[in-house]
């Protein structure tokens, strides 16, 4: 696996300055950007230059500068919305992706679920798309109900099928692309079969918008929500919605900003998408998003995917020469991002991070916020390695090596 | 050798003492570490205010398993009001390896069960 392991097809390493950190001598092998992923320079040169030359409050000044900072505020909303295929009045600042979920949660699910209702979500859900879901079910009699995973750790549209001619189904929250597994599931036919069963679609792409080339209007979800920082940008969320539902929904936080006019008893709501961005916005946080989409789309989605797949490939392809390794998620490389989730018999996830850490090989371990998952796989957590644009096949065998060596660490 | 998987610490991980269940017990707590899964649970016999004997299950990495190990056979014969005096100290000393803080929960999650079966507290170390 020699010359061709040393060329990665992008070499973009250089880029992001986390990435020349050492330790112990040994250049640091980040592979978690499933978790967070590392910024570009051109991010932190973006959000460094806004917060020294046009830092000013949004949408409130007159003057010049606060003009300068809403300017960037808004430009940057306008280039995040084009680069995933949607309108920028119905795309909304977020804490994250968390708080995108939970928008719609409790501005939507409030007041359209109730007793008798169902909420389906599928059993590869990160918390983040389990746990508002809980408190919505609780909070309103509905009952929640879970997708099984298939052999191939996959989604079976016609258990979706099946659940929905049952006709409970109000809602509908599936994951664009698993953390864990990989799985890229079918969406758009997923938001196409619950919409003619009168089911709302909440898809989370948190895993999915960075790695894919997506155009959000052929997915045509009700709800699709990422976060910034997962895709070279900093800690900021979307969440893009369709007008009708964005219109007809109350707010989620009351405060400064989201209002039009407020009387001592009650208040009317600013137009979209301010109604559900109150208080100060991250605004550095918005121009480096805006700065991140725009570096990726320099690169090309399309490169990026197929650089993704290529370590992808690479890895599950070295991986099995670990002796005593469990590989997790779908085969078919079509169907899986960059990510790949394993456990190693005789030695615990959270030891094999440390001992891959003694190489400089940073790679997650634990349940990965998808317990209800964990426990489908029959685990109580797994190693994972994922990729994005700045990782090589080097890189993988770096890997690959330090899993040797763990094993003769615990003496296996 | 290895810094912190010494060969006393791997041999405890394989070969843990004092582990399963004891269908007659008169204490039992259960506790998990969040952030990793680790999963931990005890059964304790009380004679006269002691720990006549103790097993612990559960699953997790070698340095929660290793200390749980190491530690019951510390902690029988023990009497109860000595354990609840027990801080985190006497649980890295126990296991006699530098403990960086991102395993420190790892560490502590046996005498957290412990803790918890003699006091109900389920609180400590926090």
């Amino acid at each position: 696996m020699g010359a061709v392991a040393d060329k990665p097809l992008i070499d973009v390493r250089a880029d992001f300055p986390v990435l020349s950190r050492e330790f112990a001598g040994k250049r640091v092998a980040y592979l978690d950007s499933a978790a967070t992923a590392q910024r570009p320079e051109q991010v932190i040169a973006a959000m460094d230059r806004f917060q020294r030359e046009s830092y000013a409050p949004i949408h409130r000044g007159v003057y010049e500068l606060a003009r300068e900072s809403t300017e960037a505020f808004e430009s940057a909303r306008v280039r995040i919305a084009e680069f995933v295929g949607w309108d920028p009045a119905c795309s909304i600042f977020t804490r994250n992706a968390t708080e995108a979920i939970n928008l719609v949660a409790y501005a939507w699910g409030r007041e359209n679920i109730g007793e008798g209702d169902e909420v389906l979500i599928t059993e590869m859900e990160h918390h983040s798309n389990i746990v508002p879901w809980q408190i919505l079910c609780d909070e309103t009699g509905a009952k929640l109900r879970y997708l099984t995973l298939t052999d191939s750790a996959e989604l079976s549209l016609d258990e979706l099928d099946s659940v929905l001619a049952e006709g409970r189904v109000k809602l509908v929250a599936v994951a664009h692309v698993s953390n864990v597994l990989g799985t890229i599931n079918p969406v758009a036919e997923i938001v196409r079969r619950a919409r003619a069963a009168g089911a709302v679609t909440v898809i989370d792409g948190a895993q999915a918008v960075p790695q894919l080339p997506l155009d959000l209007s052929e997915i045509d979800a009700d709800f699709y929500a990422w976060t910034g920082h997962k895709a070279l940008g900093p800690t900021i969320g979307l969440l893009h919605g369709r007008r009708e539902l964005l219109d007809g929904m109350r707010p989620f936080l009351g405060g400064g900003h989201m209002i039009s006019r407020v009387e001592r008893e009650h208040s009317t709501w600013n137009e979209l998408p301010f109604k559900f961005e109150a208080g100060t916005s991250a605004a550095a946080e918005a121009v480096g998003l805006g700065a991140a989409v725009e570096y990726l789309d320099a690169i090309g989605m399309e490169s990026i995917r197929a650089h993704e797949r290529d370590l992808t490939a690479y890895a599950l392809e070295r991986l099995p020469e670990v002796e005593g390794i469990h590989l997790y998620g779908p085969s078919d490389l079509d169907r899986r991002g960059g990510v790949v989730a394993f456990a190693i018999d005789g030695i615990h996830p959270h030891d094999i991070a440390e001992l891959c850490d003694r190489e400089a090989v940073c790679v997650r371990a634990g349940h990965h916020c998808a317990q209800p998952l964990m426990r489908c796989l029959g685990v109580g957590a797994t190693a994972r390695a994922s990729f994005h644009v700045y990782n090589s096949r080097d890189e993988v065998d770096r890997l690959v090596d330090a899993l040797v060596k763990a094993r003769e660490v615990f003496e296996l | 050798m290895d810094a912190l998987y010494r060969d006393f610490i791997l041999e405890h991980y394989k070969s843990p003492r004092n582990f399963g269940e004891l269908e007659e017990h008169d204490l039992e707590w259960h506790d998990h570490n969040p952030l990793c899964g680790d999963e931990l649970g005890v059964h304790i016999v009380v004679e006269d205010g002691r720990v006549k004997d103790l097993r612990f299950h559960g699953q997790g990495c070698a340095i929660s398993q290793a200390a749980a190990s190491i530690s019951s056979e510390e902690l029988i014969g023990m009497p109860l009001e000595e354990i609840e005096a027990l801080g985190a100290d006497w649980v890295i000393e126990q296991l006699g390896i530098d403990i960086s803080p991102t395993r420190r929960k790892c560490a502590l999650l046996s005498l957290k069960v412990m803790r918890g079966a003699t006091t109900g507290d389920a609180s400590w170390p926090e």
